[in-house]
């Protein structure tokens, strides 16, 4: 009697399990991005008219990039995520590796619709984002203008944020050290690059707070705790829009990347994912991204219906965008691994 | 009889499936992952054989350079080679960009015809590269189980240390178990006054002392680490009062240091250390202090040869839990420390998030694991005549 009920138990459990299982395979897109100010201003913008659109739920996700987060649920099957917004180098690696569905570009309206940089096999690029200089113009009356002033603790006293890890850390430091902003991964490859750059950082070390997610910069700045940090151009405009701060970006020296719209790979949504996309490269979508968000746009005629006032805060302004450089993701693709051993042990010592 | 043996064994069996499940398959393949040479002998078949007699001290064989080109020929799965370049790029950076693009040279190169590798790129007469791929070829691998070391191995195969701008994880690691330990010294000089006051009251107050320590473990550890920052901080309410009351004269470094780490991580964990000695001072019968006292004895021997003895169960429970769990910790450290908090689950994540490098991941967390077990072990010793007593 009491087998005959464990196993009526069983069929029980299984059956659940079944349900729960057939529950995955009918999801409902999944949207991954960023989350915060970004994300909030990308449901307006993107999931929620395209959700009204297909009169179908849009399900959106944040997460912290990784391609090991990418690799884990492509491996396993059936991944959870359809469409995934990733980093320059997160495309790259995970393009070459078969992470990513190949995109269908004839629905994206071709590739000349977008900046060159922007194009990519697996990837459309969603925005274009800066890391640079910012502080806060209430509390700094000289107001910094290079990275050399970052490194300049006698003028102006006080610790400086910048993110922990040795992206961005090493290239700041060598334009620190004099070398133009266009040389610094020629000289980050050249033999005694990376030794040079980590001497500069040597100088402020002890002056230096490392933050690791992109709202610390801006409460580092805020309360006082830093008197300038490195920090996501995005992250400066929001708050100054949203708590009425003052804070002020230098954009000479400054690096900037694009994220990707991505799908990965067995996605079950697939088709779903790829109208997604195209939806939200669509120049009249994407040119209302920066009344909420100062990021720049990969879709050339998007990027021309911006008016001029919120143009000129963009990474891809002409102004801002002079004296800035790229991230070299075959660089840091290949090297990251080697040099964040290398920065947390100089991190330790 | 069988029968019940059945159902015996079915009312079991979900532990038995979840333990196999959820502790040992992963202890398992952790261990696998860390040690298995992964997949470049199997995209590079034909080079594996061509380097397989060289001993590596001199020029790689000439035939190396035409094995790879034919290897490079044939049609992998993606993803297959995509593993083979993240194991060879972890022992020698610049092999994720070299490989696609040796292979893309290749292809588009006529058949049959001699490619020219160095060519290609100038990285292919470096005999470092190729003594990486040889040595990437077996299945099984130390690589990862040494680097975890800080060891590799040198030109001629022997063990070594790498170079000392190069070392961080045995200086990590030896970190994680100090800051382990303090935080775990701190939740006993807090806890154990705490839990015994608990135990002493009654009614509301003992409600509202055990609802202090155990408020913090229904807020998220997040929120909790943010408002230590707010605390904290230069311009926080601690230095605030400080300075208002004229105690200080400049801001004391509370965070972004190892206080800072200390304090929050304190904080977090304090409440697995007032639980257990509580419920071990509970079971203690009223009468056994007012005896001692009556027998003469001061207060702190009381203390010292009544009560404490009884509350050790709870209170090497206590340690050893605070101590597991702290080992594990880096989203506080991360948060509220300095340049050099960083402990060994940060490096962990970085390798399994951020590069995907498993091999890695697995080999750190097998060396955390070990002296993790071994301290259970010893504590189980040490409990046994506490719990026979």
């Amino acid at each position: 009697m009491t087998a005959m009920r464990n196993i009526k138990l069983a069929g029980l459990v299984a059956g659940v399990l079944g349900l729960s299982m057939t529950g995955a395979m009918a999801r409902d897109l999944t949207v991954v991005s960023w989350g915060g100010n970004y994300q909030d201003a990308q449901r307006k913008i993107y999931f929620k008219p395209f959700s009204d659109l297909s009169k179908k739920p849009v399900l959106d996700e944040s997460w912290d990039g990784g391609i090991g987060v990418l690799q884990a649920k492509v491996k396993a099957g059936a991944p959870n995520w359809d469409a995934v917004q990733v980093e320059a180098e997160e495309l790259a690696i995970g393009c070459a590796d078969g992470l990513f569905e190949k995109l269908d570009w004839a629905k994206l309206g071709g590739k000349d619709k977008f900046i060159d940089s922007a194009v990519s096999e697996c990837g459309v690029g969603a925005i274009v984002w800066s890391t640079l200089l910012s502080y806060d113009s209430e509390k700094l009356k000289t107001a910094p203008t290079s990275w050399a002033d970052f490194w300049d603790t006698t003028k102006f006293p006080g610790k400086r944020g910048l993110r922990r890890g040795p992206k961005y850390a090493l290239e700041f430091a060598l334009m620190a050290d004099g070398v133009p902003a266009k040389e610094v991964y020629k000289v980050l490859r050249a033999p005694g690059g990376v030794d040079r750059a980590f001497k500069k950082l040597d100088a402020i070390k002890g002056d230096i707070l490392f933050w690791e997610s992109g709202a610390q910069p801006l409460q580092l700045l805020k309360s006082g705790q830093v008197v300038m940090t490195s920090a996501y151009n995005g992250r400066i405009s929001a708050i100054n829009k949203t708590e009425g701060t003052k804070f002020k970006t230098v954009w000479p020296g400054s690096i900037y990347a694009i994220d990707s719209w991505t799908i990965l790979k067995g996605s079950p949504n697939k088709d779903q994912a790829m109208d997604f996309i195209a939806f939200a490269s669509l120049p009249e979508n994407q040119s209302k991204l920066p009344q909420d968000i100062a990021y720049g746009l990969p879709s050339k005629a998007a990027a021309a219906a911006v008016p001029a006032d919120l143009a000129a805060d963009l990474p891809t302004a002409p102004q801002n965008f002079e004296g800035a450089i790229a991230i070299d993701v075959d660089f840091w693709n290949d090297n990251i691994e080697e040099l964040t051993k290398r920065f947390n042990a100089w991190l330790g010592k | 009889m069988i029968r019940q043996r059945l159902n015996a064994c079915l009312l079991v069996a979900p532990l038995v499936v979840f333990l196999g499940l959820f502790f040992i398959w992963p202890l398992w393949a952790m261990l696998v992952t860390s040690v298995q040479g992964g997949t470049v002998r199997e995209t590079f078949p034909q080079t594996a054989i061509a380097l397989a007699d060289w001993d590596g001290a001199g020029e790689p064989p000439a035939a190396a350079g035409d094995a790879i080109v034919a290897d490079l020929r044939l049609e992998v799965p993606t993803e297959r080679f995509g593993d083979s370049v993240r194991t060879l790029n972890s022992q020698y950076p610049g092999f994720r960009t070299l490989l696609p693009r040796t292979a893309r040279a290749v292809r588009e190169a006529p058949a049959g015809e001699k490619v020219d590798l160095a060519g290609i790129d100038p990285r292919w007469t470096d005999r470092a590269l190729w003594l990486v791929m040889k040595r990437a070829m077996p299945a099984y691998t130390d690589a990862n189980l040494l680097a975890a070391l800080d060891l590799r191995r040198d030109d001629a195969g022997a063990i070594a240390a790498v170079p000392p701008e190069m070392a961080v994880n045995r200086a990590t690691m030896t970190r994680t178990f100090v800051i382990s330990a303090q935080v775990t010294l701190l939740c006993i000089a807090i806890g154990l006054p705490f839990a015994m006051i608990t135990a002493s009251l009654t009614g509301w107050k003992r409600n509202l002392l055990l609802v202090a320590v155990l408020l913090p473990l229904w807020t998220s550890l997040l929120v909790r680490t943010a408002s230590w920052m707010i605390l904290l901080q230069d311009n926080g309410l601690i230095n605030q009062a400080l300075l208002g009351l004229g105690i200080i004269d400049r801001p004391l470094a509370l965070i972004y240091n190892r206080a800072g780490v200390l304090i929050a991580m304190t904080h977090v964990l304090l409440p697995f250390m007032v639980l257990p000695i509580y419920a071990s001072l509970l079971a203690i019968p009223k009468n056994l202090l007012p005896a001692a006292a009556a027998l003469g004895a001061r207060p702190w021997q009381s203390f010292l040869h009544v009560l404490l003895p009884l509350a050790m169960p709870g209170l090497l429970a206590g340690s050893l839990l605070v101590f597991m769990v702290a080992l594990g910790y880096y989203i506080t450290p991360a948060l509220t420390g300095g340049a050099g908090d960083q402990m060994i689950s940060s490096v962990i994540a970085f390798y399994a998030i951020g590069t995907a490098n498993w091999g890695m991941a697995g080999a750190l967390g097998l060396f955390l694991l070990i002296p993790t077990t071994a301290l259970y072990l010893v504590y189980g010793r040490l409990s046994k005549p506490a719990g026979a007593a």
